[in-house]
């Protein structure tokens, strides 16, 4: 029955990798960005929730307040450094977020110190489970996050395909000049890509602050990696990829951990390495975007 | 092994191909003199000194790895703390059977150029940034499958043994000959292997990948050659951290921090130079020292410095220094020059920004 629980589980915590993940996804899906700084945004949203809940806001209102915040923080980012970034070449791109990352990482260090934040450890959402017969128990925090997730990515699914602007998003994600060309301000559209991802993947790190703890280095250890084997295992460039690639990498991880605790993260690592060795396109390929 | 399977027309008439504009012949004279000088650091300074050098060489070393896998061969790669490590664990391994670690520095080294091979199968299907992802998860599956192993100390690591007899002023001296050995050898490896055939395909990639292979450069080859490369320099450099360290500790040899700091030295003295790296640590070694009882300021404001830099002045401090006098101590390109009439200033415009290779 361990292991029924240990399955469940993993299913679950796949839709907080997919929050993670789609973000990454989407902005490298519309501007060939691959943000290595995605982590530490997601876990600078979580510090601002921790802000915002000291100041006695209900923790679910943080919520409906950090997202637009990290929306509006990714939109101003993508337009003035992302942007400059991109306009000079991928390596750029890489350097100059690889140096955000440092930066953001170094700087809740300095401000926040290397200590753990919860969010809402008193409440009965994150702390609270039912039970499945006798012996299956799940967390409510880990099926309102799995449904959380679901929802997003129907929002997002929805919204790039049906959409007028969402159709102008794929247009400029097909060919930018082309676009330009016939009228679009695709600045203006990586500006709103952008802060899509980000309000996503603020919803990841409030997430994980509730369902494990924020440290200033959980961005990269933990949510910039999880979010990319997810990416790669669902399949590049593929939206409902990165819940199937969460659901499998936590699926993984709960059987490596049921194996022998100190064995999670390994296992999620070796069914990545497996992917990336048989079927380098993902398990739901679009052709494998390089 | 030929990796170009032809090579270009040969130069028109009334033209010359150098290596360089000016005679470098005394920069190698000059890069000795610097070397013999250093080598006798150990009997001029106090051991304080040679281990604040000794810290330089290894970012030295590792800077110039990373300006070969990002400046050259346009692989950026997140996960070169994996090799730090292995070269790490590679010299306690043969330490803990009785070897000297001096003598270990070597093999571990070939063992992390070997190392790079499979590594390299596995990530070389992925491009730009999901390679950069892709090897810092290898990196974290490497140190994973390390900390499993408790004869090696598990997740808190173990000291380096035979050591012991060595008195404190023979131990400094020796790491620093050790350390400034590897560097010197790292760089004349970069240098040589940038000069030959592989740099020339190298350059083709930056400049035009698609040209590149259409004219039948053969780019894998190239990029693995680099990939393996790199792996052994950052795991002498390893090696030596772990011998100055004289312990080895699984999340300090294997923070990715070890890549950030390469990464932005190299970018902040100048990506695509030889003399870049030396520049940026330089300056590194400066804010490091100035910064360090400001905790993380330092790593912040080398953060910053990197992205402005990377932003506003592509080629670094280095390529300011160029742009003004046309300079390269180490030159591993060719520059086109007229042999008839005015050209004291060469073909200028065959070398901007985008080729870089006089």
């Amino acid at each position: 029955m361990a292991w029924v629980n240990a399955i469940i589980e993993g299913i679950l915590t796949g839709g907080l990798y997919a929050l993670f993940a789609c973000g990454l996804s989407l902005m490298f899906g519309v501007m060939k960005v691959v943000n290595l700084a995605h982590g530490d945004l997601a876990v600078v949203g979580g510090y601002i929730a921790v802000g915002i809940i000291l100041l006695h806001v209900p923790v679910l209102w943080s919520v409906v307040i950090v997202v637009p915040i990290m929306a509006v923080a990714g939109y101003v980012l993508q337009r003035t450094v992302i942007q400059r970034a991109l306009d000079r070449g991928v390596l750029t791109t890489l350097i100059v977020t690889l140096g955000l990352s440092l930066v953001i990482e170094n700087a809740l260090l300095q401000f926040f110190s290397a200590n753990t934040r919860g969010i809402g450890s008193g409440m009965t959402l994150v702390t609270g489970s039912f039970s499945l017969g006798s012996q299956i128990q799940i967390g409510y925090l880990l099926v309102v996050v799995f449904a959380v997730a679901v929802a997003v990515l129907l929002g997002l699914q929805y919204f790039l395909s049906r959409s007028t602007y969402g159709r102008l998003i794929r247009a400029v994600a097909d060919d930018k000049e082309a676009a330009q060309l016939a009228g679009a301000n695709y600045r203006h559209v990586f500006g709103v890509a952008a802060g899509l991802a980000l309000a996503t993947v603020a919803l990841g790190g409030i997430a994980y602050g509730m369902y494990i703890d924020l440290d200033p280095t959980a961005g990269t250890d933990t949510i910039l990696l999880f979010a990319f084997v997810a990416v790669v295992i669902g399949g590049l460039g593929s939206l409902w990829g990165t819940l199937v690639g969460g659901i499998v990498l936590g699926v993984a991880q709960q059987i490596g951990a049921q194996i022998n605790i100190s064995d999670e993260l390994i296992a999620g690592y070796i069914v990545f390495l497996a992917i990336l060795v048989l079927r380098p396109q993902g398990l739901i390929s679009r052709r494998a975007q390089t | 092994m030929s990796l170009i399977t032809e090579v270009g027309a040969p130069p028109a008439v009334g033209f010359r191909v150098t290596r360089s504009r000016r005679n470098v012949a005394w920069t190698g004279i000059g890069a000795l003199i610097v070397v013999v000088v250093l080598a006798m650091m150990p009997t001029i300074v106090y051991s304080g000194t040679t281990a604040i050098l000794v810290q330089a060489f290894i970012v030295l070393t590792l800077a110039s790895m990373w300006n070969l896998l990002a400046g050259y061969a346009g692989l950026v790669s997140v996960g070169q703390q994996g090799f730090v490590g292995l070269g790490a664990y590679f010299v306690l391994i043969l330490a803990l059977h009785g070897a000297s670690p001096f003598a270990a520095l070597p093999f571990a080294a070939i063992g992390c150029a070997v190392a790079a091979l499979p590594l390299w199968w596995l990530v070389s299907r992925l491009r730009s940034g999901y390679f950069a992802i892709a090897t810092w998860v290898l990196a974290a599956t490497i140190m994973l499958v390390i900390e499993r192993f408790s004869s090696l100390g598990s997740g808190t690591g173990l000291p380096l043994p035979g050591l012991s007899g060595l008195s404190a002023t023979y131990l400094a001296a020796y790491t620093y000959w050790a350390a400034l050995a590897v560097t010197v050898l790292a760089m004349l490896a970069m240098y040589l292997l940038l000069r030959s055939r592989v740099g020339l395909v190298l350059t083709a990639i930056r400049d035009d990948e698609v040209a590149a292979r259409s004219s039948g450069a053969r780019v894998g080859l190239a990029r693995m050659l680099v990939f393996v490369v790199a792996g052994a320099g950052c795991g002498a450099a390893g090696a030596v951290l772990a011998i100055s360290q004289l312990q080895v500790q699984p999340s300090a040899v294997f923070d990715v921090q070890w890549t950030a700091e390469m990464a932005f030295a190299t970018i902040i003295g100048g990506l695509g130079t030889i003399e870049g790296p030396i520049i940026g640590t330089a300056v590194y070694m400066v804010l490091q020292q100035t910064l360090a009882s400001y905790n993380a300021w330092y790593l912040i404001i080398l953060g910053l410095a990197a992205i402005v830099v990377a932003l506003f002045a592509r080629r670094g401090l280095w390529g300011l220094v160029d742009s003004r006098l046309h300079l390269r101590l180490f030159p591993v390109g060719y520059w086109l020059r007229t042999t008839s009439g005015n050209g004291r200033r060469g073909l200028g415009s065959f070398r901007g920004a985008r080729t870089g290779t006089s």
